[in-house]
């Protein structure tokens, strides 16, 4: 009986982290963000909200509607 | 390959992407695949994310060679190769590494278009050599 109290609590708490880890990828990947490669091999990702993004973001958004017409 | 062929087998291959123009550093548009004035402001745009994006890594002396941008209506490329630039737009959540790949072999083969083709070596001519010829009378 208490092995598993044991066992459904250890799931919960398993299932739950899995739960979240999951959630923030799906919330990270929906921010806007712009990823830097350089020849050495090393790459910058710049997520939306910092001043450097942002200055790279606004060039960005108008190609695309200039893509658009 | 031209380079109208060369972005045609592009969108052809990479259903991903939507629009994509190649053009110098100065912004003088090689080809697209869209049309010359929608060319030509996508050109610009992409140049200055391009400068701005080196001016990030120029902090570290590195030498930028792509990006891209994840925005919530599309993605956009910009691929450089000397003093070639291929930028392209994509619908939401490409497949990166895929897009990066056709665009740097898009690039690949319009810098191979641009080289001037090395002669071909030349055969020494063949040496005449002269045989005598027995007639068949002669040896009957």
């Amino acid at each position: 009986m208490r092995s598993r109290s044991f066992l459904t609590g250890f799931f919960l708490a398993a299932g739950s982290a899995v739960g979240t880890v999951l959630y923030r990828r799906r919330a990270a990947r929906k921010r806007e963000r712009v990823q830097l490669y350089f020849g050495d091999g090393s790459m910058i990702s710049l997520t939306e909200g910092s001043p450097e993004a942002e200055r790279l973001l606004a060039p960005a958004r108008e190609l695309l509607a200039a893509s658009r017409g | 390959m031209t380079s109208a062929q060369a972005l045609a087998d592009l969108t052809e291959i990479s259903s991903q992407i939507v629009t994509a123009v190649v053009f110098d550093r100065e912004g003088t548009v090689v080809a697209s695949t869209v049309d010359d004035d929608r060319a030509g402001r996508i050109a610009s745009t992409a140049l200055e994310l391009l400068r701005a994006a080196e001016e990030q890594g120029g902090a570290g002396g590195k030498d930028l060679v792509q990006l891209d941008a994840a925005l919530k209506d599309g993605s956009v490329f910009v691929v450089r190769d000397g003093d070639r630039v291929i930028a392209a737009t994509t619908q939401p959540e490409p497949t990166v590494g895929l897009v990066f790949y056709d665009l740097k072999s898009c690039l690949r083969s319009l810098g191979e278009k641009a080289e001037p083709e090395k002669p071909k070596p030349r055969r020494a001519p063949a040496r005449r050599t002269t045989t005598t010829r027995k007639k068949k009378d002669a040896e009957s």
